[in-house]
């Protein structure tokens, strides 16, 4: 066990943890911030994706120890009310059924947009391989191209 | 959490007539209109109001993803005549004294409920029309009721639902509401956005997996390798010297770690050492091959049906004979949210709260596990990352509350992915077999399907088109015995059968030169206008609208874009039918990609038209994905899939650019949607890749590359 200082949404936080612990853990067992999921542990179907400085990483291959004074933000910091783009288009185009992958799926097209604030079905393709089990595909597309439409890139 | 809202619900229940309004004795009791100083008006369990104007509504059945926690409400909403934006909606514990059976399943919960919540709505709606025309000493009938106020036609005068609760909850209950003309439907037939949709995109606490709890141990099971091993021994000395471990407790068949975190948890489970010794047959996929296929070398002596002589045109050396074999595989249910449950068992109490598509079942297997009476277990559903028929079964729920009970803490019991996926209840193999006969007419004279699949199920559904419209027809089902746990996956027995019917039917199409969709017309006439042996199973005049809708919405036979290969299939099941034309084009790179899928639906009214069209978008996506990707097998009982590196699921790159949903027009009551989908898409692309390429792809998955 050993201590850690991290920049979480913005906030200085302290964690005891296992150096190897991944921020997919500390982030939902120690911060009680939940909404990183939780889908398959290897890195394969993006339930559990933040961003590292503004770029989607897959948390449970993120150790604790690796993380720094990099600026970590999760689905609950990515807008301070939900009022990102994203969450606002995914709302509007009703994106979500089971709706589990869908924060991970966010701040996969979060970091995205910021690359590529107007992206192509070919950017979106490239871009977007996490895994939705209900087959909102379509619909995710939809809402990536809806936000980008209406000013994308928000801070 | 749990405990306070049941303690709260039972303080009002004593002490509400305090409060300044009226609870009718058998009444429910929202939590969030429940403060202590508010009354309720709740003529059933699904609607309350408060005086302070708080309409919450009960949505009684588990959400797994199908979008009910929306629906039911809608419906409810659509009679009491409240403005959708102004309610609130609960899920209902498990009590199905009060809410009838409370199970996601058969896509059946919109079906079944939809006049029972219509009523429930309208008796509401009607006891706050005649509070009102009491209090105004008019007469109710030139009263109505709109957005959450009832109004005096005549003077205009107007009350909120609020200021009447407390006297409505003083009138009987009606029994004879009368319900909305449907052509005065508000909600009902309109997109409505995902109840949980915002909490959804904000990462709020919503699924079992994000259940928190003082003094709660989190718990990673071993369990066993492969069906036909059973727990030896096991050696947790490595184990509990893992920072955070607490126990190592052997429940049953298998070992449960328990820690104070989850990486904990899981990092002791890994330092176990398990051994497991064989106690069954371990049985691989290729012995369940070989199995088939001897099982489909002979006909059963009894038919699942058998119209006309088979065998005679069969023999009959006018006929052209066309034989093929198709096969599907095992497939898991891989729910995005891996299986989970939290239990708190003290004495002979347990508190259960978690994923689950059958609360009922779960509760009562709790009880006996435990051994404690049913009313003791209390179960709490909340929203679940999916369903698909694994959470018809209780073993999440069972081994969390024996954790529970073992180690007398409360418990969040997680599986990892790989328990998920190689502890699952299968969709299990199936096999079909057939012989068919084009008589000298170029018609089909004969059609022979002999089927099997794994575990006791039927892989055939005997009485499904083309039943009835054959001269000579028959259905077999044969099953093949195992020890590897099978179960329902979306659409059972049709998710496999509709490949096989509707890719031969293309076949036989092909063979006799006919348009494939002209071909299903000619045979619905048939079975329509003279039926051969039992009736029809379905409706031909909805299996035609689907059959015209999608045709007209494809542009089926006449679309000359360059590159693009169309496929068609349909199928009838749940109640609801559904036509799907798929486009597969050939990309520049050679590879073929299904870029486009239109789809035709006939399942009644539509209640969530947003919601209706996400399932079957979905269905298609997800049937897509299965048939192009995903197979299940196993080696010496061992599946050998662990996690999604090999048990593939579609990325976006593979996904249909664009998945067009329409609804036949219909005045009928709503059928399921969960399901009927998903069949028809695996054959309408094995079709499409024909068109393509002049290869028929005769087993899932096709895996095209």
């Amino acid at each position: 066990m050993a201590s850690y200082n991290l920049n979480v949404n913005g906030k200085s936080m302290t964690v005891e943890a296992d150096a190897d612990t991944p921020m997919l853990w500390v982030l939902r067992d120690h911060l009680n911030l939940v909404g990183t999921k939780f889908g398959c542990g290897i890195a394969q179907c993006g339930a559990c994706t933040i961003h590292v400085n503004g770029v989607a990483t897959r948390s449970c291959q993120l150790q604790v120890a690796s993380v720094g004074n990099n600026k970590i933000t999760t689905i609950e910091g990515l807008s301070p009310d939900g009022s990102h783009p994203l969450q606002k288009a995914w709302e509007e185009i009703d994106v979500a059924q089971c709706g589990y992958c869908q924060a991970g799926q966010i701040m996969a097209a979060a970091s995205l947009l910021k690359t590529k604030p107007k992206p192509t079905d070919a950017d979106i393709d490239a871009a977007m391989n996490n895994i939705c089990r209900c087959g909102t595909h379509y619909r995710i597309r939809k809402a990536i191209h809806l936000a980008a439409e209406k000013g994308g890139v928000s801070k | 959490m749990i405990d306070q809202a049941t303690s709260r619900r039972n303080f009002l229940k004593i002490t509400s007539i305090a409060g300044g309004g009226m609870l009718i004795g058998f009444n429910m009791i929202s939590d969030s209109a429940a403060a202590a100083d508010d009354a309720v008006f709740a003529p059933n369990a699904y609607v309350s109001i408060s005086s302070k104007g708080v309409v919450t509504l009960m949505s009684p059945n588990p959400e797994i993803g199908q979008g009910v926690k929306t629906a039911l409400p809608m419906i409810l909403a659509e009679e009491l005549e409240v403005k959708w934006d102004a309610v609130e909606v609960e899920m209902a514990p498990l009590d199905q004294k009060k809410y009838g059976n409370q199970m996601a399943g058969g896509s059946g919960a919109v079906k079944s409920r939809y006049m029972p919540i219509r009523t429930a709505g309208a008796t509401a709606k009607q006891m706050l029309v005649t509070a009102a025309a009491q209090q105004w000493g008019v007469s109710a009938d030139d009263c109505y009721a709109e957005n959450g106020t009832v109004i005096h036609k005549p003077s205009k005068r107007k009350l909120g639902y609020g200021d009447l609760a407390a006297k409505a909850a003083l009138l009987p209950v009606p029994t004879d509401v009368k319900l909305k003309d449907p052509k005065d439907f508000k909600i009902i037939g309109t997109r409505v956005a995902n109840i949980d949709n915002h909490k959804i995109v904000t990462g709020q606490p919503l699924y079992g997996i994000d259940t928190r709890r003082e003094g709660m141990l989190y718990a990673a099971v071993a369990k066993s390798p492969a069906f036909g091993k059973t727990l030896k021994s096991f050696d947790d000395t490595e184990a509990r010297k893992v920072t955070g471990v607490k126990n190592v407790l052997k429940v049953g068949n298998f070992v449960a770690v328990l820690a104070t975190s989850t990486w904990a948890a899981k990092k002791g489970k890994l330092a176990l050492k398990v051994e497991w010794e064989d106690t069954g047959k371990l049985e691989s996929s290729t012995e369940h091959t070989a199995a088939f296929h001897e099982l489909l070398s002979k006909t059963p002596e009894r038919a699942g049906r058998n119209d006309g002589d088979v065998e005679a045109a069969l023999k009959d050396s006018n006929n052209k004979i066309m034989e093929a074999v198709y096969e599907t595989p095992a497939l898991s249910h891989a729910n995005m949210e891996p299986l989970n449950f939290f239990a708190d068992v003290k004495g002979d109490k347990a508190e259960l709260y978690g994923p689950t598509q059958v609360p009922s079942s779960l509760r009562s297997s709790v009880a006996r596990a435990l051994n404690i009476p049913q009313e003791n277990v209390t179960l709490g559903m909340p929203r679940q990352g999916g369903g698909f028929g694994r959470k018809l079964q209780p073993d999440n729920g069972v081994e969390c509350a024996l954790i529970s009970q073992a180690a007398k803490v409360p418990v969040q019991m997680l599986w990892m992915r790989e328990d998920d996926m190689q502890g699952d209840f299968y969709r299990p193999a199936s096999m079909f077999k057939y012989k068919a006969a084009i008589g000298p007419n170029n018609d089909i004279v004969a059609w022979h399907l002999n089927a099997a699949v794994l575990s006791g199920g039927r892989a055939a559904a005997p009485d499904a088109f083309p039943a009835a419209s054959l001269p000579n027809f028959r259905v077999d089902n044969q099953s093949l015995p195992t020890n590897i746990q099978t179960g329902a996956w979306r659409a059972p027995t049709a998710n496999s059968v509709a490949f096989a019917d509707e890719s031969f039917l293309d076949e036989l199409a092909h063979q006799m030169k006919k348009d494939p969709v002209a071909l299903r017309l000619e045979l619905i006439e048939k079975g329509k206008n003279q039926p051969v042996g039992k009736a029809l199973s379905y409706d031909p005049v909805k299996y035609k609208s689907v059959i015209d809708l999608v045709v007209q919405m494809s542009g089926w036979g006449k679309t000359k874009k360059p590159n693009v290969f169309q496929g068609f299939a349909s199928h009838y099941s749940f109640s609801t039918y559904a036509a799907h034309v798929a486009e597969v084009t050939k990309m520049p790179d050679g590879q073929l990609r299904v870029t486009k899928v239109y789809s035709a639906i006939n399942c009644g009214r539509v209640v969530n038209q947003s919601g209706a069209e996400n399932q079957v978008e979905g269905a298609i996506v997800d049937g897509l994905s299965h048939a192009l990707f995903s197979k299940v097998t196993f080696d010496k009982g061992a599946v050998e899939q662990t996690n999604f590196h090999t048990y593939r699921f579609m990325r976006m790159k593979d996904a249909p650019i664009e998945v067009i949903v329409k609804f036949v027009p219909s005045e009928d009551a709503p059928t399921g949607l969960g399901e009927p989908g998903l069949p028809p898409i695996a054959p309408a692309v094995g079709n499409a890749i024909f068109a393509a390429t002049g290869k028929r792809y005769r087993k899932l998955p096709f895996e095209l590359g």
